[in-house]
């Protein structure tokens, strides 16, 4: 990092604030020639596995009593080369690898990469595919946050705070279950429709369980916002400003957070989301705090989207005509040649994609995905480039965190809410 | 049907939203840099969703920074590369966005194998790690970069993933961790 990174930070007198004398004092204080400690760092390495890092990654700090003076991160742990698969995969066969992306909203993934691959084979789907897509995505969102919000407060030591938002993210793992019969790695998304279509009355458990987590969302707020050790803890501490959010291509909450007001969802509306009335929160300090505030705001809008889909979604196709994509059904495989062969073609060697390039972003849980596919033909893609957000978020780190405390070090990784899967690819 | 079939749900045919803008932009920058463009493909005529500008690499600087400050395409999207098997061999890719209008614009260029690469921190600090994972998976030398070191794999790993002619599988087994590097923390 160069130099010029701290005079940002700096203008901020946090250390002086908390620690140090006054300017105006003038204080020097005589060295103890007897001191061996005097003027001396420690380094100390924090990860793989450890229980604050949220997940596998390492972070080396060089400490100046508790303040850490320099740092720099280290992953790559889970890297597992999906870009190298998604050129050696079928179109079809990479949905699963996009689940392991975010853990934490893998539905999000699905919809954007599916999303992708239309976009490259001019593809169009039909109605309620796009809604249960939308409420996907809306209801990913949703528990993301809230484990985001709910870890970073753990590691700061609010316990019971976090089981409030668990429970409710249990219930929702349910009503995924519902739909693809999966909890965690979804896989629920297929280039041109989806797996399944949602069972009869999903959207009415959808919108009562909207009702139930807005309550929960309230209770958390009352909880935890005003609580006095957590505004020492969050305010001002890890402050990351507009101009760095910028330099750092941050998106998403962490961006909203400093003041960046961008959001995919309004700003490129894709699916459906120009049909519907939702605000974007945006706070302007950028530090530990807004980040988390910024989150359980947009908690709320996400809800308010949520109903809204309940109330607009209408039976109807869920799978798209187009015969390149479209998975026959089993009755025709299963009754005729013609479908099984069909069928064994599909999945054997996939369907061909028309040469062309196409990067599709959208607004998941922690920022800008996107995906950057490169095809020249053929069934696999030439290149497929994953942008995951946390990839930028987690490079601010280590200005983010210069000058602060060590413990505040947690506080930062929580907030910015790192997830290694997408991290590492 | 193709990437240039405009879907409604699916970001829709930029060229409505953002088609005088990008023209403006596009004659701009081929007033500005004539002999320095290779190729422009538009959406809509060519297999591209957002305007691709092929420039040379000498000026790839030059370029990325006249887009940034002076036609507002201020924001570093993503960064990376591809292996096109062709000569010159990569393609290294800029996705830039503009703050305001929301309109992306691709910049692209030929590097061959072997060859270095300016680097593009001067401009963007968030590139730093981009420009570490395109060397660590493709083996592009970034001339100027303070950091160049693998980002993804093992600091002793032999190879660059990404490449076309690396194969699928190919095990390299370390038994130590990494150590720490003092000298990075100095």
């Amino acid at each position: 990092m160069s130099d010029n990174d701290k005079s940002n930070f700096h203008d901020v007198p946090l250390d002086i604030a908390r620690w140090g004398f006054p300017a105006q004092y003038d204080i020097t204080l005589k060295k103890d020639s007897d001191d061996i400690f005097d003027d001396s760092r420690v380094i100390v390495n924090i990860g793989p596995t450890h229980p604050a890092m949220h997940g596998a990654f390492r972070c080396m700090a060089k400490l100046n009593g508790e303040i850490i003076e320099k740092s720099y991160s280290e992953f790559g742990y889970t890297h597992r080369a999906k870009e190298k698969l998604g050129e050696n995969r079928t179109y079809h066969q990479f949905i699963v690898y996009t689940d392991r992306l975010n853990y934490c909203s893998s539905l999000i993934n699905n919809v954007t990469y599916a999303m992708a691959v239309e976009r490259l084979m001019g593809v169009e789907v039909p109605e309620r595919a796009i809604w249960i897509r939308m409420m996907c995505a809306e209801l990913s969102r949703v528990i993301d946050h809230l484990i985001c919000v709910g870890i970073s407060a753990v590691d700061l030591g609010a316990f019971s705070y976090f089981l409030y938002g668990f429970h409710q993210r249990e219930k929702a793992y349910t009503l995924i279950e519902k739909v693809c019969g999966a909890r965690l790695t979804t896989s629920y998304t297929r280039i041109g429709g989806l797996m399944a279509d949602a069972p009869e009355g999903w959207e009415n458990e959808v919108r009562e369980w909207c009702k139930e987590t807005r309550e929960v969302i309230d209770e958390m707020d009352k909880l935890l916002t005003d609580n006095r050790i957590w505004l020492k803890r969050t305010k001002n501490v890890s402050v990351f400003n507009k101009e760095q959010c910028l330099r750092y291509s941050y998106t998403g909450p962490n961006a909203r957070a400093a003041g960046v007001d961008i959001d995919l969802r309004r700003d490129q509306p894709s699916m459906f989301y120009d049909k519907i009335d939702f605000d974007v929160p945006v706070a302007q300090n950028g530090d530990v705090f807004d980040r988390y505030y910024v989150r359980m705001e947009e908690m709320k809008q996400s809800l308010n989207i949520l109903t809204q889909c309940a109330d607009r979604i209408k039976p109807g196709p869920i799978w798209s005509e187009d015969k390149r994509v479209r998975i026959p059904d089993k009755d025709v495989v299963y009754n005729t040649m013609e479908g099984l062969i069909h069928h064994f073609k599909f999945f054997m060697t996939g369907f061909n994609v028309p040469a062309g390039e196409a990067y599709t972003a959208f607004e998941a849980a922690n920022g800008e995905l996107g995906f950057y596919i490169v095809s020249k033909g053929g069934p696999a893609a030439h290149r497929m480039r994953i942008r995951g957000p946390s990839f930028w978020h987690y490079q601010g780190l280590d200005p983010m965190i210069k000058g602060g405390y060590i413990a505040d070090l947690v506080a930062a990784l929580g907030s910015i809410n790192v997830i290694a899967g997408e991290l590492d690819r | 049907m193709d990437v240039r079939t405009s879907i409604k749900t699916n970001w829709g045919n930029f060229s409505d939203k953002y088609g005088t803008a990008w023209e403006q932009l596009l004659t701009a920058l081929s007033n500005d840099f004539t002999s320095s463009i290779e190729q422009i493909l538009k959406p809509g005529t060519d297999a591209v969703d957002i305007p691709t500008i092929i420039v040379k690499k000498p000026i790839i600087i030059d370029f990325l920074r006249s887009t940034k400050d002076r036609y507002g395409y201020s924001f570093l999207s993503d960064m990376t590369a591809v292996d096109e098997e062709g000569d010159p061999r990569f393609f290294v890719v800029y996705h830039l966005m503009h703050l305001e209008t929301k309109a992306r614009v691709r910049i692209k260029t030929r590097v061959a194998d072997g060859e270095k690469m300016p680097t593009a921190i001067p401009l963007w600090e968030g590139a730093n790690w981009a420009e570490r994972e395109i060397y660590d998976m493709f083996g592009i030398h970034f001339e100027g970069h303070p950091d160049l070191r693998r980002i993804l794999m093992d600091q002793r790993w032999e190879g660059h993933p990404l490449r076309k002619d690396y194969p699928l599988r190919g095990y390299q087994i370390f038994l130590s961790p990494e150590p720490i590097d003092p000298e990075l923390l100095s």
